[in-house]
């Protein structure tokens, strides 16, 4: 079939996005509320506990960052309804008001005055409710680009940027000229590639704006803290592993992944919605892959395509996470990790092009509800990015 | 087409990267260029693990490794034609 008239079974949501799961999500606003959070996920069969390490004393840029997350994470379509649990009443409701604006059920307890028990009681009743509500919602037939999806690529070796990064790129020229949404990030990993990725903003003011939060991340992050040449850390023991010797060449391999045609149309905060309709999107992001596969999350994808080439084994509590990788001796060793073989392309019996309509493909299984590698095996990494030391 | 030993992006590449396992020194590679599938002969000199790079041509210290047709890094020890390249002799230009 055509790929403009390809559908996938989703569920619609009150705001028109597509959703490919159907969480009744239970989230905490600070650490000190994972511990309710995980009894009403534990009590009421149907519900996932999104527990964190952060929430408390922080502010500024640091704290939007968290509400960003907090809120954008409930109202990602893949939940179908959101219990937020928080130590107390004020910034618990913010979370509330914020994840409501989708138009989903949502309902927030706070524990001061109250306690975990009597907490965990209250949340676990409407939690029931939700859950109920959620079952009875039906797949529909909706457009595979409503099918919002990112990429992140991790546990990189050169394979990546011969076969696993290209695949997702080649994916994304297909598809982004349909209607999709898609996102990529990692702002220290595009670094010996910034000029690259730079020439492939859609506009002289997006190129600037990349450019500007590239810069960012060098003097902020890197140099502000950094205590040798980052080569214990990028590339990480593993990228060398599999044969990857710099920063440079790693990023190359990376900015494979947004393909050879399309042109990213804005540069998003972390977390941040996309706001200018259909098309690719660049995000600040920290190139850890439990990172920004949660900011990604957050800024509504509902589903993510991670390359690997030495096998990372991320997952995500509401995203699935479908693992590609283009290298034979990872798909011999770890194969339960991997969705999606490349490993033709190094063995040229498969081309690129190939290779990404495999990807298609897969991309509609999980979205018609194919559980993935990931999914299988239980991973959900939920991790918050922190900008600086709570006060 | 034989299944390749040694992939190389592009033409003005001076390293390419081993996509076989077990690769023992002295194997008679069988290189192939991606950009336009054309391909070439190379003799490995060291034994070098899937994923890891290998020089097209003899390099000296300061030269730049070009792969993907960019700069990814200077030589810091000399490099001769079919020897592994990676952190013991190509190091990055940044931080």
């Amino acid at each position: 079939m055509n790929l403009a008239d390809r559908k996938i079974w989703g569920y619609r949501r009150e705001n028109g996005r597509v959703g490919v799961r159907n969480y009744v999500a239970i989230l905490p606003l600070d650490d000190i509320s994972n511990a309710a959070c995980e009894a009403v996920a534990a009590h009421i069969q149907g519900t996932i506990a999104l527990p964190h390490a952060y929430g408390r004393l922080q502010f500024g840029e640091d704290l939007d960052l968290h509400f960003r997350t907090m809120i954008g994470t409930g109202a990602n379509p893949n939940v179908a309804a959101c219990i937020v649990i928080g130590i107390e009443g004020g910034w618990t409701e913010k979370v509330v008001a914020g994840i409501a604006k989708t138009g989903k059920s949502v309902a927030g307890f706070s524990i001061e005055g109250n306690g975990d028990i009597a907490t965990v009681a209250a949340a676990s009743r409407k939690a029931k409710e939700f859950v109920h509500w959620a079952s009875e919602k039906t797949r529909e037939l909706c457009p595979l680009t409503d099918v919002w999806v990112a990429a992140k690529c991790g546990e990189s070796d050169t394979t990546t940027g011969l076969a696993s990064c290209p695949t997702v790129g080649n994916m994304y020229d297909k598809l982004v000229p349909l209607g999709l949404y898609g996102c990529f990030g990692e702002t220290s990993e595009l670094t010996g590639a910034e000029h690259l990725a730079a020439a492939r903003a859609v506009s002289p003011e997006i190129k600037e704006k990349f450019l500007k939060t590239w810069q960012a991340y060098q003097n902020d992050v890197i140099e502000a803290h950094k205590t040798s040449d980052l080569s214990d850390s990028q590339p990480t023991k593993g990228n060398i592993a599999g044969g990857l010797t710099t920063i440079e060449e790693k990023a190359l391999g990376n900015l494979e992944k947004i393909g050879k045609k399309i042109k990213y149309i804005d540069v998003l905060e972390p977390a941040e919605a996309p706001a200018r309709g259909n098309g690719l999107y660049f995000m600040d992001t920290s190139s850890a892959a439990a990172e920004c596969c949660t900011l990604q999350a957050a800024a509504g994808y509902v589903v993510h395509i991670f390359p690997t080439g030495q096998g990372n084994v991320i997952g995500n509590p509401i995203m699935p996470v479908v693992k590609v990788t283009g290298n034979p001796r990872t798909v011999r060793l770890m194969s339960e990790h991997i969705d999606v073989d490349v490993s033709g392309i190094v063995r040229r019996e498969m081309t690129i092009d190939q290779a990404g309509d495999v990807l298609i493909t897969m991309i509609e299984k999980t979205a018609n509800g194919r559980l993935t590698a990931a999914e299988a095996l239980g991973h959900r990494e939920f991790v918050m990015t922190k900008l600086y030391r709570s006060a | 087409m034989a299944a390749p030993h040694l992939l190389v992006h592009d033409h003005k590449d001076n390293v390419g990267v081993v996509v076989v396992e077990d690769l023992a020194p002295g194997t008679d590679m069988l290189a192939v260029i991606t950009e336009d599938n054309s391909d070439f002969r190379i003799t490995a000199k060291q034994a070098t693990p899937i994923g890891h790079k290998i020089a097209l041509k003899d390099l000296a210290v300061g030269d730049t490794v070009i792969k993907y047709g960019e700069d990814i890094g200077k030589v810091v020890a000399p490099i001769a034609k079919g020897e592994h390249v990676h952190t013991h002799n190509l190091k990055t230009k940044r931080w």
